[in-house]
């Protein structure tokens, strides 16, 4: 039944939106082969990988949130408070590994619920995300401000910070945890049930639902794994340095996690995406903002850098969706 | 004789190197209506929408007043006074009725605010000259049923003072009274030298009101005749290249057993007190006119649709809520939605992933079996004869009939018992309609249960021995057997007469 293709076909067909993060990336990587070969180091390789890995997590839980049609900007905020309450709890009980594995289930929850909380005021209280996750990540964020009394938690175990600061041969735990869950969203989301209702319901809510698709069960479920991916984020970082900043910690992070998901070639109105799009999206962020520390470029204007490669990405995938 | 004020001349159209159009001429003269038919995929929306503007022609040209035009766009073809109205309707739903109107020519008063006003007592206006005074001007169009939004679109596209007016398949939901009303307003604008293009599937119409009929055919111009000597037989001969078959099979008998009784199912405002059975085997057609509450009442049967307390549904002897629709699933009864783009089908989704969506289940072990979905997406297509290039497709890129196969494969992927289609043949060829036709006389001859929805008369007295009216959400009563004729059903739906009630039947 499949047609020949010829190869003019081939190339009208290219799917940009699928292979056009790799186009991106390969060209960025081209650039500095030609004007820092150091880059190339594996020190410095992992070093870049390790500092995206952290907003890589959300990001992989985002794609699913956006391809459900929705929208999360509240997960900064909600990464600073399931930071702070574990490293309160592992303080409390003086790290000993019961009250670490405590701190995860707690962390897990704390983060898993507040997800599911956005997903049931979007879902049942037909609130916009947009809205809801404004106003919960104001929450949170009052929350952690009024717990850490305007400053920051800090560690004072010895156990907690090895999470966060330990590697296998050579290669942060951080990088691990991204590639893993990586890896099991993208079967979620590809191979499963789930994963296709996902599609289905950002795709066309009514004809979900007239296919006997729960939809408010699946977006639910959108935001509870990304809830999931914070809490791997909050693990990660907060162990890492071994403190949480109560106004800081996870501040922007939602920009940088929606950049990247879009980057990825994930559509904003839902549908269409894909984790290693996303996977993608977060390694062109991480090699754009190591390659403007190269060149030299201020630290105050590779906001105005990024901004521009979140905009290029959009328009680039948007003039291929007109011409159809 | 009047001249020709608008021509295509040789047109062609390729899409991706397949040929659409072939060399087509149609001529377009001032106070005739121009029926164009043909089989789904013929050409026919292609061909009228290269005239409006809508797409450029490979080859061959528009001759506008006698001379050669390119038109740019829909806003060009506007300018020169050529409108369309598509069959998918263009209305902002959020909009209102005067506002979607005047949408890109709202009046202004002096100073630039909008003279909401006067946009409001024209479309006043405009609304009489269709026979919809009753509708509000400052309606939204998301509260009017599909019928009513089809009027505005006639009335929009008369306030744009057209020229050329082109209709794909306007009357595709109406009732006959407003097909009535509104080949009363088209015989008006013939009389204003309008020239119009007619496109539908549904022959008798098209020679009721055209002058001329064009039939096209795999995107040629076959023949183009005078309305009054071609007989609707011939059209359809000349549109199929051959013979058609008889359209409707004979009437299956259906058993005896009950397998659905509805007692009682109300939802608030809508729907009161409706109470019916349904046997092993039949046909059960639903008629009435359009918003006369048929599309509710199923979509709440099935659990897609809020019902009031203390009905009381019996499935195959059980007693069952059918709160949700994945119950009704369970239950095996499937539910096959009246308007495909919006609840029928995700149009950007592949063939195979529409046909399982439902049945998704069945291929989960725990991860999706993408070789046994595509087995069975190949076993559809091959049954149900559906044209795609792969099972991978995009549903968006099919036609019509095409992507209601799928959704008729969607449907009996969750094998069911109970069949409820809602208008299963609107806007579809003859040739699918015949197929479909056939495949629900099929699954009663199996001993399934069929519920057939539909706003065409013919179809409902050819299909069904056992027809329930509706009127304002209210059982007006049944017909069967002899009974079953467009006359005693017309007059149930309209209230002329009273029906048996019914449990005598």
């Amino acid at each position: 039944m499949p047609a020949k293709v010829s190869l003019k076909d081939r190339i009208s067909n290219f799917n940009i939106e699928k292979y056009g993060p790799f186009v991106a990336l390969t060209v960025l990587l081209l650039i500095m082969l030609v004007l820092q070969p150091e880059f190339f180091k594996i020190n410095n390789v992992v070093n870049v990988l390790k500092q995206v890995s952290y907003m890589g997590c959300i990001a992989v839980g985002m794609t699913f949130v956006i391809i459900t049609g929705g929208i999360d900007l509240s997960v900064g905020s909600m990464a600073a408070m399931t930071g702070g309450l574990m490293l309160v709890t592992t303080n409390h009980f003086k790290g000993s590994v019961p009250s670490i594995i405590l701190a995860l289930v707690a962390g897990c929850a704390l983060a898993v619920a507040c997800g599911w909380a956005v997903g049931t005021l979007t879902t049942k209280g037909r609130i916009a995300p947009f809205i809801v996750t404004l106003g919960t990540g104001a929450i949170y964020r009052s929350v952690v401000l009024q717990a850490a009394n305007g400053g920051e938690f800090r560690g004072a175990t010895d156990t907690y910070p090895v999470i966060g600061q330990g590697s296998f041969l050579g290669i942060p735990y951080a990088i691990f945890v991204f590639l893993v869950f990586a890896v099991v969203c993208h079967i979620i989301l590809n191979n499963t049930r789930l994963g296709r209702y996902m599609y289905a319901v950002g795709s066309n809510e009514d004809v979900a639902r007239y296919s006997a698709i729960k939809t408010d069960r699946i977006k639910i479920i959108a935001y509870m794994i990304l809830g999931f991916g914070v809490f791997l984020m909050a693990l990660m970082f907060s162990s890492r340095i071994n403190a949480v900043s109560s106004s800081n910690f996870g501040a922007g992070l939602e920009l940088d996690a929606i950049a990247a998901v879009v980057i990825g070639g994930t559509s904003m109105k839902g549908g269409r995406g894909w984790i290693w799009g996303t996977v993608i999206g977060v390694i062109i962020l991480g090699v754009v903002s190591s390659m403007l520390n190269w060149l030299n470029v201020s630290a105050y204007l590779q906001g105005a850098v990024k901004g521009l490669v979140i905009i290029a990405a959009v328009l680039v995938q948007r003039g291929r969706g007109e011409t159809k | 004789m009047n001249e020709v004020l608008i021509s295509a001349k040789g047109i062609c159209k390729d899409y991706s190197g397949v040929r659409v159009l072939d060399h087509v001429d149609v001529d377009g003269v001032p106070g005739q209506v121009h029926g164009i038919i043909g089989e789904n995929g013929a050409g026919k929306s292609t061909l009228m929408n290269i005239l409006a503007g809508f797409a450029q022609p490979t080859e061959g040209s528009v001759v506008f007043q006698g001379k050669p035009v390119v038109i740019a766009g829909p806003i060009a073809a506007k300018e020169m006074g050529i409108s369309m109205i598509h069959q998918e309707l263009n209305l902002i739903p959020d909009l209102t009725v005067y506002e979607n109107i005047f949408l890109g020519k709202e009046l202004v008063r002096a100073g630039g605010l909008l003279d909401k006003k006067a946009m409001i007592v024209e479309t006043r206006s405009l609304l009489a000259k269709v026979g919809e005074s009753s509708t509000d001007p400052r309606a939204s169009i998301a509260s009017l049923s599909v019928a009513k939004k089809q009027m505005v679109e006639i009335a929009k596209a008369l306030s744009n003072d057209s020229k050329v007016l082109i209709m794909d398949e306007p009357t595709a939901v109406l009732t006959d009274n407003e097909i009535e009303i509104l080949f009363a307003s088209i015989r008006q604008l013939k009389e204003k030298g309008v020239t119009i293009f007619y496109i539908s599937h549904r022959l008798k119409e098209v020679k009721q009101i055209c002058d001329t009929v064009t039939v096209l055919r795999d995107g040629r111009r076959i023949s183009t005749n005078n309305a009054c000597d071609v007989a609707e037989e011939d059209m359809a001969r000349l549109m199929v290249g051959r013979e058609l078959q008889e359209l409707y099979p004979a009437k299956a008998v259906p058993g005896e057993d009950v397998v659905l009784d509805v007692q009682n199912l109300s939802i608030p405002g809508v729907i009161q007190d409706v109470s019916f059975q349904l046997r092993k085997g039949e046909i059960l057609g639903f008629s009435g006119l359009v918003g006369s509450g048929r599309t509710e009442l199923m979509e709440a049967l099935v659990g897609l649709r809020h019902k009031t307390p203390g009905c009381s549904i019996t499935v195959m002897g059980k007693q069952v809520g059918l709160n949700q629709y994945d119950e009704a699933i369970r239950h095996h009864i499937v539910y096959l939605p009246e308007d495909r783009k919006r609840t029928g089908l995700i149009v950007d989704m592949n063939i195979t992933e529409n046909i399982t969506i439902v049945s998704l289940g069945k291929y989960c072990h725990p991860f999706v079996d993408r070789k046994a979905e595509g087995r069975t997406a190949a076993k559809y297509v091959q049954a149900f004869d559906i044209r795609c290039k792969s099972i991978t497709e995009l549903v968006r890129y099919l036609s019509g009939g095409n992507q209601q196969k799928v959704a008729l494969a969607k449907a009996m992927e969750v094998e069911p018992e109970i069949v409820i289609l809602d208008e299963p043949t609107r806007g579809i060829d003859i040739n699918t309609k015949q197929m479909i036709y056939r495949f629900i006389n099929d699954l009663a001859r199996q001993g399934k249960s069929c519920i057939v929805i539909s706003s065409e008369l013919p179809e409902i007295v050819g299909m069904c021995d056992h027809v329930a009216v509706m009127r304002g959400g209210q059982l007006a009563g049944f017909v069967q057997g002899k009974d079953v004729n467009e006359e005693d059903i017309m007059f149930l739906a309209t209230g002329l007469k009273k029906g048996v009630p019914a449990h005598a039947c």
